[in-house]
C-alpha cells in the first residue's frame, strides 16, 4: 500500500452492472433461441447469426468511426437487439433484409439518439416494423416449421394472418380457429416468426428475469390481463367475428413482445403504476389493431406507440416521497 | 418471528460481519493521545486546561462551546503537552489537546466496578444533567449531543424511546458485541432514557442477523423485570438504522422534511449511546473510551477494541499487525456511509465506531456509462426520491428544481449509487445539489428573520 484512496461514500457497489443485466436477458432468451433453431433448422441459425453480428458490428463501427467514442458493444445490449430482431422475422428472410433491419434498429433507432439509454423506441421493434412496411412479402410469408432436420418447406400464413384473411372471405372465427390446437400454440408448432412459436420457452425466460429481479412482472402481466379482458368482452359479444382470449394470448408474438420488448428498461416507465398504465395501453392497442386494423398483428405497433408516452408516464407517476404529502 | 422494516426503498448488501465472534478487548493505552475539541455536532468545545497541567482519566479538559455542545474529558492520565491544530481524519486541521500518558489514574468519583446499578434516579432533569456532564453524544455516527436530544422543544412530547441496535451497515459488529457483553447496562441505559423522557415505553430494535443479541436482550429484560420495554426483530435491510427509517419501521410514522424525530413523538438512541448514558448516570463515568470494530477481508486480524478517545489510528493498526499490503482504502465507519481516511496519524473521536480496510478491487468504481433508465436508484432510495433526476438537475445546477424534487431530503445513505448498474456517481452529484438547496433554505430563513426584525422597528 503506497497511498490511501480517498473518495466519497458509498465505498462498495452492488455486483449488478449494465453488462450483468444484459447478460441475464441474453440467458433468458436462450430457451427461445434453442427452441426456434430446433423447430426451424439451420436457416434460423443463419438469421440469428446475421442479425446479432450485424447489430454488434454496426454499433462498433458507429461508435468508432462516426461518434469517435469508446465502443459500447461490451454492454451486450446490441446482442439483445440482434436476437430480438431475429426472433421477430421469419426464418426465410434473406440476409440482406435482416442487415437492413439491423441498420434501422441500431443505426437509426438506437445510436442516432445517443446509444443505450437514450432511445425513445425499442430498437429491435423499430427495425422489425421498418422491415414489415418495406418488405411485406418477405415479412408476411411464413413457412410451417420443419424442424432441425426437416426438408419440405410448406408455405402458409400465421394463425392471425389466416384468420384475418378468412374473415375477409366471409368465414366465421370459430371455423377458422378450429384449425388450431392450443397445445400446438403453446409448444410451438405453427407458422410465425421464430419468437412467436414457442410460448413456453419465452415464458421460462420471463420467469428467469423476474426471479433474478432484472425486471418486475407488472408490465407483462398487465398486458396479458388487458389482452385477455378486451378479447373476452369482444368474443362474448360476437364469437363469429372476434377471436377468443386464449387464442389472442398465444399468437402473434404477444408473449415475446410482453416479456422481452415491453419490459426493455430504456423504453418503459420506471414506476409501478406507470408500468401498469403502459401495459394496459399496449394490451388494449394490440387488440384494437388485431380486431379493426389492417395488419393482422398489433403488438409491435402497440409497444412503439406506448413507448412514445413513457416520458409523460415517468413525469406523472412519481414515487411517494418519505414524510411528504 | 415477525419482521419489521421501513416502507420505502432500501438495499440489501452482503452483511460481511466477519468480526462478529471477536469479543471486545481493551486496547493498551497509547503513549500519547490527541483529543479533538470538535468531535460532535455543534460548537467546538473550549479547552479548560493549560499546557503542563496534570490530568486524570475522566477529568473535564474542554467545556461546551454553546447549548449544542459537549463536555470533553481526558481519556488518559498524564500531562497536557500542547493545545494546537492537528490534522483530523480528513486531513483538515482542528484544535487537539495532546496528552502524554503517565500511568492510568482515574478521577475518584468514577465507579469502575462491574456491579450493575439498577436504581433509577427519580428526577428526569438529574438524568439529563448527568448525561450532559458525561459528555455523551450520539455514537451511531451523527455525534449529536445527547442531552440536547433529550430536551425536546416546548410543545413537543415524546411517546416512545427507540434504542437503535440495527447496525445495518455491513462489517460493523461493535453494537452487536456491546449488546451481548453489556446487555444489562444497555437495558438499564434504556430505562434511564425512558425515565428522562417522562416514563414512555421503549423499543429496542435489532436486525434478524443478530439472533444471539435478540435472545440475550429479551432474557435481560425478563430477568430485570422491565414491563414497558420490548425487543423488535427487524428485517435485514439497509439503511434500517437511519433515524427516520427506524421510526417509520417501529412506529409507522414518517418524520416530515426538515423536521426532527420528536415531531412524531420519537427519540432514537444508538446502543452504544445507551451504554454511555448508563455509564454517565449510574457510574459517573464520562465518555473516555468506545468500542471500535477493526475489520476487512484483507486485514489479518478482526477485532473489536475498547479504545480510549484520542488514540492515533496508526497505533491501533500497529497493535493489530500493521496495514496489509493490498489495502487501498481505510474507512472510518461502515462501507456505505463511512468516511475514507486520508490521514492515519489522526486520532479517534467519540464517534469512531469502526476502521474498515478495503482492497482496491472491493472499492474500485467502474467507469460511468449511460443511464439505462432501469429505475433501480428510485426503487432503492429510502426517502422516495428520484436520484436519476436529482443527478441531472444537480449537474445542470438547477437548484430550484433540485429543491422542488426534494434534494434536501437526501440522507446520503448511498443506496442509489450502490445499486446503479451504470455506475453513475449519483450521490456525489446529489450532495452538491443538496448543499446548494440547504444553503438557499438557510439564506431565505435568515432573510425572513431580518425582514421580521426590520418590520418591528
Amino acid at each position: 500500500m503506497s497511498k490511501l484512496l480517498v473518495s466519497p461514500s458509498p465505498h462498495i457497489h452492488s455486483k449488478v452492472s449494465t453488462k450483468s443485466l444484459m447478460l441475464d436477458v441474453v440467458i433468458a432468451l436462450i430457451p427461445a433461441v434453442i427452441c426456434s433453431v430446433v423447430f426451424y433448422g439451420w436457416q434460423e441459425l443463419l438469421v440469428l447469426g446475421v442479425s446479432v453480428a450485424s447489430c454488434v458490428l454496426l454499433e462498433w463501427a458507429i461508435t468508432k468511426y462516426m461518434l469517435k467514442q469508446p465502443s459500447t458493444i461490451g454492454d451486450w445490449s446490441a446482442v439483445i437487439t440482434g436476437i430480438l430482431l431475429a426472433l421477430n422475422v421469419p426464418y426465410t428472410t434473406p440476409w440482406w433484409v435482416i442487415f437492413i433491419g439491423a441498420v434501422v434498429a441500431i443505426g437509426v433507432a438506437k445510436m442516432t439518439f445517443g446509444g443505450l439509454g437514450q432511445n425513445i423506441w425499442n430498437p429491435a421493434l423499430v427495425g422489425r416494423v421498418f422491415l414489415l412496411v418495406s418488405f411485406p412479402t418477405y415479412m408476411t410469408t411464413w413457412n410451417q416449421p420443419q424442424g432441425l432436420f426437416g426438408v419440405d418447406a410448406v408455405s402458409g400464413p400465421t394463425p392471425l394472418g389466416a384468420i384475418q384473411e378468412g374473415l375477409l372471405q366471409g368465414a366465421s372465427v370459430q371455423d377458422l380457429t378450429a384449425a388450431y390446437n392450443y397445445k400446438d400454440l403453446l409448444f410451438a408448432n405453427l407458422g410465425g416468426s421464430a419468437g412467436e412459436v414457442c410460448a413456453l420457452a419465452l415464458l421460462a425466460g420471463f420467469v428467469y428475469l423476474c426471479c433474478r429481479k432484472v425486471i418486475k412482472p407488472w408490465i407483462t402481466l398487465s398486458i396479458f390481463a388487458t389482452v385477455a379482458l378486451t378479447s373476452l368482452i369482444f368474443w362474448s359479444v360476437d364469437p363469429t367475428r372476434f377471436t377468443d382470449p386464449l387464442f389472442n394470448l398465444l399468437t402473434g408474438g404477444l408473449i415475446l413482445g410482453a416479456c422481452f420488448m415491453a419490459t426493455d428498461y430504456v423504453t418503459s416507465p420506471m414506476s409501478l403504476w406507470g408500468g401498469v398504465i403502459f401495459g394496459v395501453g399496449i394490451g388494449f392497442l394490440t387488440m384494437m389493431i388485431r380486431y379493426f386494423g389492417s395488419y393482422p398483428e398489433g403488438v409491435s405497433f402497440a409497444i412503439l406507440i406506448m413507448n412514445s408516452v413513457v416520458p409523460l408516464l415517468n413525469m406523472w407517476f412519481k414515487q411517494k416521497k418519505f414524510g411528504r404529502k | 418471528m415477525s419482521k419489521h422494516t421501513f416502507s420505502i426503498g432500501g438495499v440489501h448488501p452482503h452483511d460481511s460481519k466477519i468480526s462478529r465472534e471477536c469479543a471486545i478487548q481493551p486496547l493498551p493505552i497509547a503513549p500519547t493521545v490527541y483529543i479533538s475539541v470538535a468531535q460532535h455536532i455543534g460548537a467546538p468545545s473550549v479547552p479548560c486546561v493549560a499546557v503542563g497541567d496534570k490530568v486524570k482519566v475522566g477529568q473535564v479538559i474542554a467545556q461546551p462551546g454553546g447549548f449544542v455542545g459537549a463536555f470533553i474529558h481526558s481519556s488518559v492520565s498524564g500531562t497536557v503537552k500542547s493545545i494546537a491544530p492537528r490534522a483530523d481524519l480528513a486531513g483538515r486541521p482542528s484544535t487537539h489537546i495532546e496528552i502524554a500518558v503517565e500511568g492510568d489514574e482515574w478521577v475518584d468519583t468514577i465507579d469502575r466496578s462491574e456491579t450493575l446499578v439498577t436504581a433509577i434516579p427519580d428526577d428526569p432533569k438529574a438524568i439529563i444533567d448527568k448525561v450532559r456532564l458525561g459528555g455523551v453524544v450520539g455514537l451511531g455516527g451523527a455525534t449529536f449531543p445527547t442531552h440536547v436530544k433529550l430536551s425536546p422543544p416546548p410543545g413537543s412530547k415524546c411517546e416512545r424511546v427507540i434504542i437503535n441496535g440495527c447496525e445495518c451497515e455491513p462489517y460493523l459488529t461493535s453494537d452487536f458485541r456491546t449488546l451481548l457483553e453489556k446487555g444489562e447496562q444497555v437495558v438499564v441505559g434504556a430505562v434511564l432514557l425512558q425515565k428522562a423522557m417522562g416514563g414512555v415505553p421503549c423499543t429496542i430494535a435489532i436486525e434478524e442477523n443478530k439472533p444471539e443479541a435478540i435472545a440475550h436482550i429479551r432474557e435481560v429484560i425478563a430477568k430485570l423485570g422491565y414491563k414497558d420495554m420490548d425487543v423488535m426483530v427487524m428485517k435485514m435491510m439497509y439503511p434500517q438504522g437511519g433515524e427516520k427509517q427506524l421510526i417509520d419501521a417501529v412506529m409507522h410514522r414518517q418524520v416530515g422534511s426538515g423536521a426532527l424525530p420528536i415531531s412524531v413523538g420519537a427519540v432514537v438512541q444508538n446502543v452504544a449511546t445507551a451504554l454511555a448514558v448508563y455509564d454517565a448516570v449510574q457510574k459517573n463515568k464520562p465518555i473516555v473510551d468506545n468500542s471500535v470494530t477493526v475489520t476487512g477481508e484483507c486485514f489479518p486480524k478482526q477485532a473489536n477494541l475498547l479504545v480510549r478517545v484520542g488514540t492515533p489510528l496508526q497505533y491501533i493498526i500497529d497493535f493489530l499487525g500493521g496495514i496489509p499490503a493490498d489495502a487501498a482504502k481505510v474507512i472510518s465507519g461502515g462501507p456505505m456511509m463511512g468516511r475514507a481516511i486520508a490521514n492515519l496519524q489522526a486520532a479517534t473521536v467519540k464517534g469512531t465506531g469502526a476502521l474498515l480496510f478495503l482492497t482496491e478491487k472491493q472499492t474500485r468504481r467502474a467507469p460511468e456509462t449511460n443511464c439505462i433508465r432501469c429505475g433501480k436508484c428510485a426503487d432503492a432510495c429510502p426517502m422516495g426520491l428520484e436520484p436519476f433526476l436529482l443527478n441531472k438537475l444537480s449537474k445542470a445546477q438547477d437548484w430550484d428544481a433540485c429543491e422542488a424534487n426534494a434534494a434536501q431530503d437526501c440522507i446520503e445513505c448511498g443506496c442509489c449509487l450502490y445499486s446503479c448498474p451504470a455506475q453513475i456517481p449519483l450521490l456525489d452529484n446529489i450532495r452538491v445539489g443538496k448543499g446548494a438547496v440547504l444553503g438557499a433554505i438557510r439564506a431565505r430563513a435568515a432573510a425572513a428573520k431580518a425582514a421580521a426584525e426590520a418590520a418591528k422597528k
